[in-house]
């Protein structure tokens, strides 16, 4: 980005480039400060109480306890070593393991399903806007809101779910559906599907209806099957639109909380990363523990992300040398 | 919250600059109250503090909180780290006081005549090195809520034992879903995973001799053959007696099954008893409300002590109306107030031989023996830890009813946890 020296002109004035530049700090300024102020001092700050043994009670006499949160080994006096932190925390790997699989089940349930109804909205028939506009409903509800309607539908006693089932004789008994450790991680993944399907949908659609006409015309004309076209022109196109809501929705599924916090909020079937470090931070009054796991989550978040870009970049220059 | 600081704010500020202008010493305070709403809390708060605000010119507004005492424990002590004075009163707990002592007005000295004619132990459990954190407002003892006309109808006696009430619950259920009425149940509880689930379990524990999982002198206790017993033996229930789906139910939705008529037994705190014989209620007039069932002949019936209090915020910028305020609902008008309304249970002695809530309460006079059986909940050994050591034997209780583990691999887990979590003291 270094930009050679103009050869004339006085030395004390700038060149265009580098005023350039100096506006676009000036313009960049502010955003910069509310970045910093609301996303990096807090990571900051989280990072800090991580390595301290603050409590909620008091967070200013935290002292400094290096890595013990996340791994402190000590020998007993009868030479048995032992493993202390969250490194080491069953109820932490199962939390990791809960969001992961809550993550990969909804995701990839979401990019089918909303890719599906894409391609439905993105045919012509009558009445399309209206369709499209219904199809938002669920995504436009606060989570907190659906959460609760979706524990009530789904109550053993009063729910319509267990209703339906019974009436059309698909159940045969009522089912416990949060309740019961079986069945509870299905209830939050089906409630998280039909809420994020419509975003999923939206994106997808967004990218098929950059993809030209004129490619399905001259498909069709050669008398290519569909399948052989949806497999070989769309989806090639929409794939950069899918990957960027794809990499959208696993950020926000990997860090799910709200849902889960009011449809299963002490099942350990259901507990994710997130609610299990809500637990520490508040519920149990161990900040600091809760801080490690913070950021361990955002570790975890980090290091998904960037394998994410990485590979998707890999593979698209792979695609691009074809 | 950033309108109610800035509102706030802005009317202290009106009010400092009136106060200035006319320097009349005295003024109106305008005091905000927090607590859990269960059944109608909300409608009798208003009519609770009427007195109060006429006496004293002030004005206090009820925060409403969700019911789950786990939810409202967490926003607390955020508000309360945060040194928020939004908030001039707290009710809290009968479990909380260890873990929130260091942010509320000791209440020792304003409270010296009104203490001493509360329940000892109430007073007790409140006091945290010698310094009195909350008042009592009402205590909370659960009993077993059973339906007369059904006992009656199929010749059940009103059961003394766990046993006799499963046996008793299975007959029962098993002829009103004959007749036609296939949501009935027999029992229903609290059996979520949450601070309720260690109250139930906790009863069920003490009442089959298996102790009280954290004893008084800081001993964990909850690995023994009675408490597996009784957890066996609650485990036989669900899908049984009870519904599967039990295991998600709190207070209320125990409450929404038997007061639609839909259950023979129920487990519950004295509020249901008000809202039971309601005018909407499908069992009025037809239940009524004994202790709770032991192990086996010769044990002694056990309830959680439960139990609401009152706090004043150290933050708060009005200490002197809202002392004022506590003072007023821990006093003996408005524990009156509230037994006659909700059926709460007072906690000044006295009350128990007034004769106007015995009239139109006849349910308190009776609770006297309940409350004589209640066990505390083990927060006074185990102090800070209370939260976890809770979440863990809740766990370990839902892990058992769900099917995950037998009892006693269960319990031996938790006694491992609980040792650990203990490390050399608590």
């Amino acid at each position: 980005m270094t930009v050679a020296k103009p050869a004339i002109g006085q030395e004390s004035s700038l060149s265009l480039q580098q005023q350039r530049q100096r506006a676009a700090f000036w313009f960049l300024a502010p955003m910069l400060l509310a970045l910093f102020c609301v996303a990096a001092w807090p990571l900051l700050r989280t990072i800090w109480f991580s390595l301290t043994d603050t409590s909620l009670n008091n967070l200013y006499a935290g002292k400094w306890i290096g890595f013990d949160n996340y791994l402190k080994i000590r020998t007993l006096d009868s030479g048995k070593v032992i493993y202390r932190g969250t490194l080491v925390d069953p109820a932490w790997w199962n939390a990791v393991w809960n969001t992961v699989k809550f993550s990969f089940t909804s995701v990839l349930c979401e990019t089918v399903l909303g890719l599906i109804v894409a391609l439905v909205l993105n045919a012509e028939f009558k009445g399309r806007g209206f369709v499209r506009a219904a199809i938002l409903i669920p995504w436009a509800i606060p989570t907190i809101v659906s959460a609760k309607m979706w524990a009530w539908m789904l109550n053993d006693q009063y729910g319509i779910i267990n209703d339906i089932g019974m009436k059309l004789g698909l159940l045969e008994q009522k089912i416990a559906w949060t309740a019961n450790t079986d069945t509870a991680m299905y209830a939050v993944l089906m409630v998280d599907i039909w809420k994020t399907t419509p975003f999923m949908a939206l994106l997808c659609l967004a990218g098929l209806q950059m993809v030209p006409r004129d490619i399905y015309e001259a498909a069709k004309i050669d008398g290519i099957h569909p399948v052989k076209v949806f497999f070989k022109i769309t989806l090639p196109l929409i794939r950069p639109a899918l990957m960027v809501a794809v990499i959208f929705r696993m950020l926000d599924a990997l860090r799910v909380f709200d849902l889960i916090y009011v449809l299963t909020p002490n099942s350990a079937a259901t507990k994710t990363m997130s609610v299990i470090s809500r637990e520490n931070l508040i519920d149990f009054d161990k900040f600091a523990y809760g801080s490690a796991q913070s950021t361990l989550l955002f570790a975890i978040l980090a290091v998904f992300v960037s394998l994410y870009i990485w590979l998707g970049k890999v593979d698209l220059s792979g695609e691009s040398g074809k | 919250m950033s309108y109610g600081f800035r509102g706030r704010a802005l009317r202290s500020a009106a009010a400092m600059a009136i106060v200035s202008a006319l320097s009349t010493p005295v003024l109106a305070d305008e005091l905000f109250y927090v607590s859990g709403a269960v059944g109608n809390a909300v409608e009798n708060f208003a009519m609770l503090v009427k007195p109060w605000e006429e006496a004293t010119g002030h004005k206090v507004t009820l925060v409403p909180m969700p019911a789950s005492t786990t939810d409202q424990f967490g926003q607390y002590r955020l508000w309360l780290a945060a040194g928020a004075t939004d908030i001039d009163l707290y009710q809290t707990d009968v479990i909380w006081a260890p873990q929130l002592a260091d942010h509320f007005v000791d209440l020792t000295e304003a409270a010296k005549d009104l203490a001493p004619t509360h329940f000892p132990s109430i007073i007790q459990s409140q006091t945290v090195n010698g310094k009195l954190v909350a008042l009592p407002l009402f205590t909370d003892a659960p009993a077993l809520y059973y339906r007369k006309d059904l006992l009656e109808k199929y010749g059940v006696a009103v059961p003394k034992t766990w046993s006799e009430l499963a046996a008793g619950a299975k007959v029962i259920q098993d002829g009103e879903r004959a007749a036609g009425k296939g949501d009935f149940h027999g029992f229903v509880w609290q059996g979520n995973a949450y601070e309720g689930l260690t109250c139930d379990a906790l009863e069920w524990v003490k009442s089959h001799g298996g102790g009280q999982i954290v004893e008084p002198d800081g001993t964990i206790s909850i690995n023994n053959p009675n408490a597996v017993a009784a957890l066996e033996e609650a485990k036989s229930w669900v899908g049984t007696i009870s519904p599967q789906g039990v295991l998600a139910y709190q207070e209320e939705e125990a409450r929404g099954v038997w007061q639609t008529g839909n259950a023979a037994f129920m487990r519950n705190w004295p509020y249901a008893y008000t809202l039971g014989n309601g005018n909407d209620s499908a069992v009025k007039d037809l239940f009524g409300v004994t202790t709770l069932p032991v192990g086996k002949e010769g044990d002694t019936s056990a309830a959680t002590l439960g139990g609401w209090n009152v706090a004043v915020s150290k933050y708060s910028a009005h200490q002197e109306a809202a002392v004022s305020l506590a003072m007023y609902l821990a006093g003996p008008e408005a524990q009156k107030a509230r037994a006659l309304a909700e059926s709460n249970l007072p906690t000044i002695v006295a009350l128990y031989d007034d004769a106007e809530i015995g009239a139109a309460q006849p349910i308190i006079p009776q609770w006297k023996d309940v409350f004589l059986n209640a066990v505390p909940r083990p927060s006074a050994p185990t102090l800070g830890k209370y939260n976890e050591v809770s979440s863990k034997f809740w766990s370990a209780v839902h892990q058992t009813l769900s099917g995950n583990g037998t009892a006693a691999e269960n319990l031996e887990m938790l006694e491992a946890d609980l040792t650990e979590l203990k490390g050399d003291a608590w």
